[in-house]
């Protein structure tokens, strides 16, 4: 057996509230790839920020080459050899490239000054090396997002890297630039370099990995050689799914079958394009339907999302609700039109922290709930007087702040303002995480209420039960583009695993 | 990593005092303030000292209200020393055509140095900071052009405005006392006060929403524009002359001092009106009190520092 380069032992490591890692053991070996994967919350960039110093443990040991190390910042743990690569490429954008690539380890003449020269020969020699040809004096900032990947690659291996963590890097980069670094990464591997590549792109994740560990709630829920898996189990192991045996029984509040009005869509999305997260989107819903949104994280779901709501520029596709063209790229455009979002990340994009209860309700409802600008209090009193009592909202009064709520509680408040503005198509983003059981249901048999009397629901879930039981249609994505639509009797969770794990067509 | 519901909140004895203090701290220190006064100070509860008082803080009450909206919306308006500036040059450049048409020209330069500033941080996406001090340095030189050096007017109806009295209290004191009931019912009652201190409370929210955020931001820093316009004209009409060197020379950061020192947080989604009236009233309370009692002027700038950062760490202590 090769030696383990890196090595984490049962590593627990908990916030306020949650435990992130909960005995967590990964093991890495010289010269391998390999892929760490999980959906959100799954613990993968707590693993990462252990591995780098950037956290302390709890509990458990670290190995370095088979001695236990701690790492107290995030510069020991790069002495020692382990490099990181963030999504968002971190570099100095105006400097250029190749000052950034030999950042702090410039060559100076004898006097201290940087040998501008000798630093420009150095920087093209290590770029060609690359597949880079370009002009290394121009800024970081002109250049293409897949070069400015390579100088981030290239500077942490230049500086004796042992081990490179690569967290989602081909998320920017073209086709093409994807070849140029996954040639860099199989010369690494044959020098022995280690890679930790964090990705959800399937296609990507059997190309070039030896090994994978999958993470889920905070545990390691697989660890094996990739080879070993089949697409279709590994898909089922990141959404939590046994994949010897999946459960049929509903634990969700859904009743399963809504009647359907065959009518004209509500709303309808086509061919909606922006690069390079969605490719030709369509999706459509119906009166009384609930269609669901599936696939892996980075699919393309919330953007699918947010850009039927307005909320996403997108390159080329129309929206219509109704029959009428919506304008693009207006979310008050939407919301006029009937449509209203929901979205993921309650605390960034949803609450508004220092107001209180009655004024996140009302929020996008004001221009109905007033006249002449001024917002008559008395139809606010009985619009979020009855939402209240309707989603069943917690609070102390309708004047409480909106931040002391629990989550649940936070969620259904987002629910009434959605509500609020008449909608007729609500998109829901992942509307059931992070909420306690109770709330969760309730949620749940809401969705289902609301579209018994006639409302449109496109459902976006990691959670593949309340998909399967909520939804009357599944539109899967990968990739940013359509994989398959799933109806009626088609709707399971193994048919869903499956159109997720086929192999895409690869693309360009 | 399932987000567990927020446990309650315990307060310590130590947060709920700041808590207490960030909410009424401005009232209590006024009313304290007024009390010392009232014991220590000879001749304070004289009427004419009180009217003193009252005119010199109007104009620093104005410009405060519009600081205030633009604080709510987690932005800030430097310019505002600078507006008034601006606003008096154009008052004694129109006189000629009577006080209306001079006033008027007033406010519109205002506004338009305010809406200036509002497209700069909505439409273009400068912070608020930048964009502002631009706006502070180039007002000024505009107006240093436009009136070059101190000049009087006697125009009667302007000096009437800065001087005359109905019912016993001083025009400016009323001008003053009706726009913060204006600003009061903007911010509690109409779509616009509701929408900026969501703006300000959670940009990305509103936006989802379908708040018209742009919008939102440029009227904001025209009110406040068009607000310390006002300030620049009753100032302007008090002394009689016009000095765009010296008027409203650092009324920025009185403004500022008023709206943090009345509780408004600068992280914006919340104004208070009434707290930013109070702040002023604090701070000139203050300047009078240590004056009054023969102590230097760099006595009140220092006691004031004291006051931002209680202020400021009243906020704080909040928000942990």
């Amino acid at each position: 057996m090769a030696t383990a380069v890196l090595e984490a032992r049962g590593i627990s490591k908990g916030f306020p509230g949650v435990l992130a890692l909960d005995d967590v053991s990964f093991r890495l070996d010289a010269g391998q790839v390999h892929a760490l994967v999980g959906e959100n919350g799954a613990g993968k960039s707590t693993l990462i920020k252990v591995l780098t110093g950037v956290y302390r443990p709890d509990r458990g040991t670290l190995l370095l080459r088979d001695e236990p190390v701690t790492f107290d910042n995030p510069l020991a743990a790069q002495r020692a050899g382990i490099s990181t690569i963030y999504q968002e490429v971190n570099l100095v954008p105006q400097m250029s490239l190749a000052h950034n690539l030999l950042l702090g380890r410039e060559p100076c003449s004898r006097l201290g000054v940087i040998d501008t020269t000798q630093l420009y020969a150095e920087a093209e020699r290590v770029m060609t090396r690359y597949g880079i040809r370009t002009d290394v004096r121009r800024p970081l900032c002109s250049l293409g997002m897949g070069t400015q990947q390579m100088v981030a690659l290239a500077r942490a291996v230049s500086i004796e890297a042992r081990v490179v963590i690569m967290d989602e890097p081909t998320s920017a980069l073209e086709p093409r630039e994807v070849d140029t670094l996954f040639g860099v990464i199989a010369d690494l591997r044959s020098e022995g370099i280690s890679v930790i590549y964090v990705s959800h792109r399937l296609d990507e994740l059997y190309r070039i990995c030896d090994r994978v560990t999958v993470l889920r709630d905070g545990r390691v829920a697989h660890d094996g050689p990739l080879g070993e898996l089949a697409r279709v189990e590994l898909v089922a192991l990141m959404l939590g799914r046994d994949p010897a045996e999946i459960r049929r029984d509903g634990a969700t509040r859904f009743t399963g079958e809504h009647t359907t009005t065959a009518g004209e869509p509500l709303v309808e999305a086509r061919s909606v394009s922006r690069r390079p997260v969605l490719r030709d989107v369509s999706v459509q819903v119906r009166p009384g339907e609930v269609v669901g949104l599936g696939g892996l994280l980075g699919a393309g779901r919330s953007e699918t999302a947010k850009a039927i709501a307005g909320a996403l520029q997108v390159d080329a596709g129309t929206v219509t609700v109704a029959g009428q063209q919506v304008r693009r790229g207006s979310p008050a455009a939407a919301i006029r039109a009937g449509v209203s979002l929901v979205p993921e990340d309650r605390k960034a994009e949803g609450i508004v922290p220092t107001l209180s209860v009655r004024d996140n309700i009302a929020l996008a409802a004001l221009p109905q709930l007033s006249r002449s600008g001024v917002v008559s209090d008395a139809r606010i009193d009985r619009i979020v007087d009855s939402f209240m009592r309707r989603l069943r909202i917690k609070a102390a009064s309708p004047y409480q702040k909106v931040s002391e709520l629990s989550g649940g509680n936070q969620q259904k408040v987002l629910l009434a303002r959605s509500l609020a503005t008449g909608a007729k198509v609500l998109l829901l983003d992942e509307p059931t995480r992070g909420i306690d059981v109770g709330a969760k249901a309730e949620v749940q048999a809401l969705i289902d209420e609301l579209a018994a009397e006639g409302l449109g629901v496109l459902l976006i879930s990691s959670d593949l039960e309340e998909l399967v039981e909520g939804a009357d249609r599944v539109v899967v994505l990968r990739d940013g583009a359509v994989a398959g639509e799933l109806s009626g009797d088609q709707v399971t969770e193994e048919a869903i695993m499956a159109t997720i794990a086929a192999t895409g067509e690869t693309d360009g | 990593m399932a987000e567990l519901a927020a446990a309650p909140r315990v307060w310590g004895g130590r947060a709920r005092l700041l808590a207490w203090l960030q909410e009424y701290g401005v009232y209590a220190s006024v009313l304290a303030l007024l009390l010392f006064n009232v014991v220590f100070t000879p001749h304070f509860l004289e009427v004419a000292n009180f009217r003193t008082q009252l005119i010199q803080v109007a104009p620093v009450v104005i410009t405060s209200l519009g600081m205030a909206l633009v604080i709510g919306t987690e932005g800030i308006d430097l310019s505002v020393g600078a507006v008034m500036a601006l606003a008096s040059a154009m008052v004694v450049l129109y006189l000629g055509y009577g006080a209306p048409v001079a006033i008027v020209a007033a406010l519109i330069a205002g506004a338009a140095a305010g809406a200036a500033g509002g497209a700069l941080v909505a439409h273009v996406g400068v912070q608020p900071i930048v964009a502002t001090l631009a706006l502070l340095v180039g007002v000024r030189g505009v107006a240093n052009v436009l009136v070059p050096q101190l000049t009087e007017f006697r125009n009667p109806t302007l000096i009437t405005l800065g001087s005359r009295s109905v019912l016993g209290l001083p025009l400016v004191v009323i001008v003053a006392a009706v726009l913060t009931v204006l600003v009061a019912f903007l911010i509690k009652r109409t779509i616009f006060g509701r929408q900026l201190v969501a703006v300000g409370g959670n940009r990305a929210a509103s936006r989802l929403s379908g708040l018209p955020v742009r919008r939102v931001l440029v009227t904001v820093y025209v009110i406040s524009g068009l607000l310390a316009a006002v300030a620049g004209v009753l100032a302007t009409s008090r002394l009689q002359a016009s000095d765009p060197t010296s008027l409203g020379l650092l009324m920025e950061l009185s403004a500022i001092t008023a709206v943090v020192v009345g509780g408004t947080p600068l992280t914006g989604g919340r104004v208070r009106v009434l707290g930013t009236v109070m702040g002023a009233l604090l701070i000139q309370l203050l300047q009078a009190t240590l004056i009054k009692h023969n102590l230097p002027q760099s006595w009140t700038q220092m006691v004031q520092a004291v006051i931002i950062l209680a202020a400021v760490y009243a906020a704080r202590g909040r928000r942990a």
